[in-house]
């Protein structure tokens, strides 16, 4: 049923952007291509270190990708890494419409 | 015939069954039925019992759902969270599955909604702050965003 995608792992997709300042971070390199670390730090008004843990947390789940030019790293956001979440209710619509064929069987064996 | 009427927060899957309320109401509550249709089970239809549906692993799975029972209403509403990749560390993701029978003429409408929260609400979805219909909100903005940028 659900889960068996060959993308990141779902659950650090899902966990990455369950928090709203990574959800911010990523939008903002959604919207605004590839962002400096110090760029990212001004727009996110939280703490530079602080800044790149989420990006740490983004980079595992896929959704960013860094490279470095001289002392500055740029991100930017791979958008094709929500592809686990997009797919999660076309999985469990095939999930539950199988289950409500196999209910219609059960209920035709049943006593009334 | 059964419709899926979609959008990125829910899920919804009904059906019209030639079966009277309670028949129904029995296949979705007692285990040992449960299991012919849906997966093997230790569910009872109590508020607050804790269950597990358990199917065969897969990969980025093991297999377990766990749940637990928020509403019973006998022959008219069941509730159950439904968590997938639950550990120690980690709440999994998910989900919350609303049954509701309706008597209609010749049997029973089942309608199944299935609605996202975030994963670090658990069961807490009544101040959902961070919950999932912001957070696919912002995904579609998302999506629709660098659709457009491609």
């Amino acid at each position: 049923m659900v889960l068996h995608v060959t993308h990141a792992n779902p659950n650090h997709v899902f966990r990455a952007l369950a928090d709203p300042t990574r959800r911010a971070i990523f939008e903002e390199l959604t919207r605004q291509g590839e962002q400096t670390v110090h760029a990212l730090t001004r727009y996110a008004g939280v703490s530079q270190p602080a800044v790149s843990k989420h990006l740490t947390v983004l980079k595992r789940a896929k959704l960013v990708r860094h490279r470095r030019e001289g002392r500055e790293t740029h991100y930017h956001a791979q958008p094709d890494a929500l592809a686990p979440m997009v797919n999660w209710l076309d999985l469990y619509g095939a999930f539950w419409r199988e289950r409500f064929d196999r209910l219609e069987d059960l209920l035709q064996r049943m006593e009334p | 015939m059964s419709t899926a009427a979609q959008s990125t927060r829910t899920l919804v899957v009904e059906r019209v069954f030639p079966h009277p309320p309670e028949k129904l109401w029995r296949a979705l509550t007692e285990g040992p039925l449960l299991a012919q249709w849906m997966m093997n089970n230790d569910f009872e239809p109590v508020p607050g019992r804790k269950f597990q549906f358990r199917n065969e692993p897969k990969p980025n799975w093991n297999g377990i759902v766990d749940g637990e029972v928020l509403v019973v209403e006998p022959m008219k509403r069941l509730s159950y969270n439904w968590a997938v990749g639950k550990s120690e560390d980690s709440p999994g993701l998910q989900w919350i599955v609303l049954w509701t029978l309706t008597p209609v003429e010749g049997g029973t409408h089942l309608r199944m909604e299935q609605s996202g929260f975030g994963p670090d609400q658990q069961a807490n979805y009544n101040g959902a702050k961070y919950g999932w219909h912001k957070m696919f909100d912002s995904l579609e903005r998302v999506l629709e965003e660098s659709k457009a940028n491609a």
